[in-house]
């Protein structure tokens, strides 16, 4: 193993400052970046430890909205009684992740910057064409395993599927990364591949992820993540789907949706032309159906993901019909 | 899951003392929870380094170089063994004795035959600087394409399948049989190549002292490793040492000492230190066996009745390029369904992968899930339910060989596990049942079994001036609990209580054990533990009944018995006499005695030996994602007597599981480009996780069985998964009307 040192933050001014050495990383609970650096796709010549800088880990919730610290654990989150009564998708979508020693470990920033599943990415060693870590190698997955790969904003450079499921229900609802002073929106926050799949997230260096604001909105207090696997517990998404739904007084008439899809995307994926297409209309299963349709629209499967195109869209028209049955 | 026990099941068998039966709480479980359990890898003998494997990363072709220096040249790494500088061997590691011996990866030459094969090793004072030199050996490679599915090879029919069994047999003529029924079948059903993944990894630390070695190392079968090693390095068995206490789990993967198991003991050779080394997750893809994948097709014939007139099981299997394991998976149609014409054929193809070994229930478990398959459909094909269909074509003798079974109590487990389960008001047709929440319910069922084997094993055992006892034998524990129920059969062969029992085994200085395999360890060293116990009884009696200063003084051995530590007069028990008490007068510190276990050959001719079980399993699918849920499982065994109640119910329920895991879970990927196994890890290798199974429940059946050992002893640890695989696909037929043809069983195969 190579050696690297090791240093402990004392200061977020500290470890953005540290962060920004060249080969130096940040690391929180660990679950992604020494996975990562096992399999050689990571090579920190510095770590800095930022899980023992105080305030970090708050969470804050009130009419406005959610204001979690990004050093704050999955399962505190998850298990956090406001955010399970304003923000039921983001709890639900935080306890159907991973396992449960990993989300005792893993903190909300670490986790917005999770990286890819895809098995070629993963294991530079046998694979060295991967455009992800190696800007213009090529794409080792098209042609090979691709089961879990992507069919929604793709390239011709990378498929790769983004695995998590916080920052589906946080594409949701419009959340808002804090790097510090400057803000970006969730939405914003993660790149598509395009040519340049080696750059994931709008962060800068001697950026670092400080907290996650979520607008309290009536939507993401009606609102649900349905995730579909193989797997009962501890497997990422075939689909996922982060809903929210307002009705209009009548309780029928959809007044606000929040759409956006989880395992079928190379981001957290907002399907606003399903929102789009409902807004206004009555809650119908025929309509919400026709219309999560459009959930898809434009995606290319690459033959063993093709079940994904079909899948996904019943499992945004499940999510909107449950949480209109409650209704 | 149920956990309740009832008390001793087995109260006939209270004349063998009263350890036997008893539901007793496994004896290294405290040791294990506490972490006090010392395992292989954690030993750590003075002056030891430690070996990382630098493995291939192609498929197939040669190294075409390696550089040694920079690896050498990374502070802390003190040798690098390739094939240019290993230790010689006393044998060809690609000599093959005898069928059982496997042809191992011993850095001999610079060929690449499968991925994740061993190039070279790396020798260092610490793991990360191994870790890092290995990386740093570069190799460049002259790649050859990769031949890796069952279509990518001629095939061939093999000389033999499983442990040598022939490839093709047949029993009347399957053509007439298929011509004359009113209803047919065929279908073909396809399995994934699966890799054992025992929690602990294959790890070894070696110490060489001369040309004595001693070794830490999990084994299921210590005399067979000890052999093997022997020859390979051309010293004499008894100055091998190996220690193999506790097994992080096996199946099958630790029967066979493996190539680098081998290759840590080369490495401390080369550098004259103890050396430890312990595989990654990804390394136990490829050196360390695994299961083949198939692609099996039945074809079936059934009269107006439904009785079965012909049966043709064909497997298509693979084994490697350099050496022979074939997955005898269409055998399984030789023992459980009656028909005048049987034929099971098998065919294979040579891929570049590791060498195929045993694994959880070889061939039975993959035939089961094709043949329970199949019987579903025909079942179904004639309008029967498939419980009276199975019923129907119950084998009163063993169908290929028409001997009669030695016990077979597989109506019970029909008709508890049935009773259990519900299945009566199952409808016939799929696709019928919903749940309240609007997911599919489909009901299915399996046949289980497994022949009831025997290895060889010895035992010896001591009785003391205190009356205690001793027993050894080197027994492996795998997490079966062996450990407790040999305690209990000792106990109870030398007539004492189990506090009273001092119990040894894992060390390979001990009488050879035979095989932890084939569902057999139980019956084999434990019948020798129970012959061992039985000589030094015999030999007690024989002193006090001869001795005129004993109340049991002419008794004759057939009029004493053995209990709580003391001899009584069969025909008057207030007369007895303590062990210590005869010892004593005897003037003796201890007496000792051995035993064997081992199958009596003369019932084996005459009678079939096998274990039956029933499964049931019930699904739930949702049918818009074909998201499939395992929501219940049932299952009845009979497996001759019971040991002990809590171990075996916690194998069928390991077994049962395991069947879940073939049926939906388990599969190795693999890039047909490259060869390579693209989910080599636990993540994404899956097995199920207690959400998969919230119930599981497992019946023991009563069953009598007075030819297959003494004790009556058939095997538990391999039977659950046979069954239950199949169990599973037929109830997600039945709640979707999708027939399952390749397993796992995925999301987009029901996806309608
Ligand atoms: C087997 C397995 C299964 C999993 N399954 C799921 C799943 O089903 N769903 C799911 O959503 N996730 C899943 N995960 C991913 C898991 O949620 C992430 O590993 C975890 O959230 C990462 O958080 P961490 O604190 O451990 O991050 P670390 O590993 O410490 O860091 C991850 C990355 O983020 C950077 N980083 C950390 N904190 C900050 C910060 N404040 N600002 C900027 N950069 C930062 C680090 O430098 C590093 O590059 C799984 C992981 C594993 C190993
Ligand atoms: S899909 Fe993306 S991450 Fe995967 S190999 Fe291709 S470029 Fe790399």
């Amino acid at each position: 193993m190579r050696d690297f040192s090791y240093l402990r933050a004392t200061s977020v001014d500290a470890a953005r400052e540290a962060a920004a050495l060249p080969g130096a990383m940040l690391l929180a609970g660990g679950t992604t970046l020494i996975d990562l650096a096992k399999c050689g796709v990571t090579e920190p010549d510095t770590l800095v430890d930022i899980t023992h800088l105080t305030g970090l880990d708050r969470i804050e919730v009130n009419e406005r909205g959610a204001t979690i610290g990004a050093l704050a654990r999955m399962g505190h989150v998850a298990d956090h009684a406001d955010i399970k009564s304003r923000f039921p998708a983001v709890s639900e979508a935080l306890w159907q992740a991973a396992s449960a020693q990993i989300r005792n470990m893993a903190t909300m920033g670490g986790n917005l910057m999770q990286r890819t599943r895809c098995p070629y990415f993963r294991d530079p060693s046998n694979f060295p064409a991967c455009n992800k870590r190696q800007p213009g190698s090529g794409c080792s997955a098209i042609g090979g395993v691709t089961r879990g790969h992507a069919v929604l904003g793709t390239s011709e450079a990378c498929i790769a599927m983004y695995p998590g499921d916080l920052a589906v229900a946080l594409v949701a609802f419009d959340a808002v990364v804090h790097l510090g002073e400057r803000r970006v929106s969730v939405d914003d926050f993660f790149l598509l591949p395009g040519t340049t799949p080696d750059r994931e997230h709008a962060i800068e260096l001697g950026e670092m992820i400080t907290a996650i604001e979520i607008p309290g909105t009536a939507a993401a207090r009606r609102s649900t993540y349905l995730k579909i696997r193989d797997r009962q517990s501890y497997e990422f998404a075939a689909a996922s789907a982060a809903v929210g739904i307002e009705f209009e007084a009548d309780g029928r008439t959809i007044r606000d949706l929040r759409v956006a899809l989880g395992g079928v995307a190379t981001k957290p994926w907002r399907a606003r032309a399903v929102e789009d297409a409902l807004k206004g209309k009555v809650l119908e299963p025929e309509t919400v159906r026709a219309a999560s349709l459009l959930a898809v629209e434009g995606a290319v499967d690459h033959g063993a993901n093709h079940y994904k195109i079909e899948l996904a869209p019943r499992v945004v028209a499940r999510a909107i019909l449950k949480l209109g049955e409650t209704a | 899951m149920t956990l309740e026990l009832s008390l001793n099941q087995q109260p006939a068998h209270a004349r063998q003392g009263s350890s036997i039966g008893q539901p007793l709480t496994r004896r290294d479980g405290f040791l294990k929870v506490t972490g006090a359990a010392r395992y292989a890898a954690d030993n750590h003998p003075p002056g030891m380094l430690h070996a990382v494997l630098a493995v291939s990363s192609i498929t197939r072709g040669r190294v075409a170089s390696l550089d040694i220096e920079a690896a050498k040249a990374h502070a802390g790494v003190v040798e690098v063994m390739t094939p240019r500088n290993r230790p010689a061997l006393a044998a060809d590691p690609d000599a093959k004795d005898h069928p059982f011996m496997f042809r191992l990866d011993l850095l001999q030459n610079d060929q690449v035959r499968y991925p994740n094969q061993t190039i070279a090793v790396v020798i260092a004072e610490t793991l990360e600087a191994a870790t890092e030199g290995a990386a740093l050996l570069s190799p460049r490679y002259e790649a050859l394409p990769a031949r890796v599915g069952l279509d990518d090879a001629e095939s061939f029919v093999p000389r033999g399948v499983g442990v040598g069994g022939p490839a093709v047999q047949h029993k009347g003529d399957i053509e007439a049989g298929l011509k004359s029924a009113r209803t047919r079948i065929e279908a073909t059903y396809e399995t994934p190549a699966q890799y054992h993944n025992a929690m602990e990894p294959h790890a070894i630390v070696a110490a060489w002292d001369g040309d004595r070695l001693s070794i830490d190392t999990p084994s299921q079968g210590l005399a067979m490793a000890q052999g093997r090693i022997a020859g390979l390095f051309g010293i004499a068995p008894q100055n091998i040492h190996i220690r193999s206490p506790f097994l992080g789990g096996g199946f099958g993967s630790k029967g066979m000492i493996s190539g680098p198991q081998v290759l840590g003991i080369l490495a401390a050779r080369l550098v004259g230190r103890p050396v430890k080394l312990v595989l990654r997750r990804e390394q136990m893809y490829g050196p360390v066996g695994h299961r083949a994948p198939t692609r099996q097709t039945l074809r079936m014939g059934m009269d107006g009745e439904g009785r079965l007139t012909a049966i043709h099981h064909h497997a298509k299997t693979a084994s490697s390029t350099f050496d022979d394991f074939f997955e005898p998976a269409a055998d399984a149609s030789h023992t459980l369904y009656a028909s005048p014409a049987i034929t099971t054929s098998h065919e294979a193809v040579r891929l570049d992968t590791g060498t195929p070994l045993f694994m959880r229930a070889p061939g039975e478990a993959t035939g089961s899930i094709a043949l329970e398959s199949a019987i579903d459909e025909a079942a179904h094909a004639c309008g029967m339910d498939p419980l009276e269909f199975r019923l129907r074509n119950h084998a009163e003798v063993e169908p290929m060989t028409g001997k009669p079974f030695s016990s077979k109590a597989l109506r019970e487990c029909y008709s508890q596990a049935a009773k259990a389960f519900g299945w009566a008001s199952r409808p016939l047709q799929p696709r019928l049942m919903r749940d309240a929440d609007g997911f599919l319910t489909g009901w299915g069922m399996g046949t289980a079994t497994f022949p009831a084997i025997m290895f060889q094993a010895e035992a010896r055992a001591v009785l003391k001036a205190d009356g205690s006892g001793l027993m050894e034998t080197g027994a492996q524990d795998m997490g079966q609990g062996a450990w407790t129920a040999f305690a209990q059969i000792a106990a109870d062969g030398l007539g004492l209580d189990i506090e009273q029992v001092d119990f040894r085994a894992g060390s390979s200085d001990l009488p050879n054990a035979g095989i932890a395999g084939g569902s057999g360890h139980t019956a084999t060293a434990g019948m020798a533990i129970h012959n061992a116990g039985a000589a030094v009884i015999a030999r007690l009696a024989d002193l006090a009944t001869g001795n005129e200063a004993s109340p049991l003084f002419g008794a004759g051995n057939e009029g004493v018995l053995a209990r709580g530590g003391r001899l009584y007069r069969r025909d008057d028990e207030s007369r007895s006499e303590s062990y210590a008490e005869i010892l004593a007068r005897a003037g003796l510190t201890e007496i000792e005695g051995h035993g064997k276990g081992a199958p009596d050959p003369a019932s084996q001719e005459t009678y079939a030996k096998h274990a039956h079980g029933a499964v049931f399993a019930e699904v739930k699918v949702d049918p818009d994602f074909g998201q499939i849920r395992v929501t219940r499982l049932v299952g009845a065994f009979a497996a001759g007597r019971v040991i002990n109640p809590r171990l075996v119910r916690s194998q069928y329920y390991g077994g049962m599981i395991w069947g879940v895991s073939f049926a939906l879970h388990e599969e190795a990927i693999t890039d047909r480009r490259s060869g390579r196994i693209q989910n080599a890890n636990l993540a994404e290798y899956h097995v199920p996780v207690n959400a998969d199974v919230p119930s599981v429940e497992a019946l023991l059946v009563h069953e009598d069985d007075p030819y297959v050992n003494a004790l009556g002893i058939k095997g538990v640890g391999e039977i659950g998964i046979t069954g239950t695989a199949g169990a599973v696909a037929n109830a997600v037929w039945h709640a979707t009307g999708v027939r399952p043809r390749r397993f796992p069983i995925r999301i987009e195969d029901l996806l309608v």
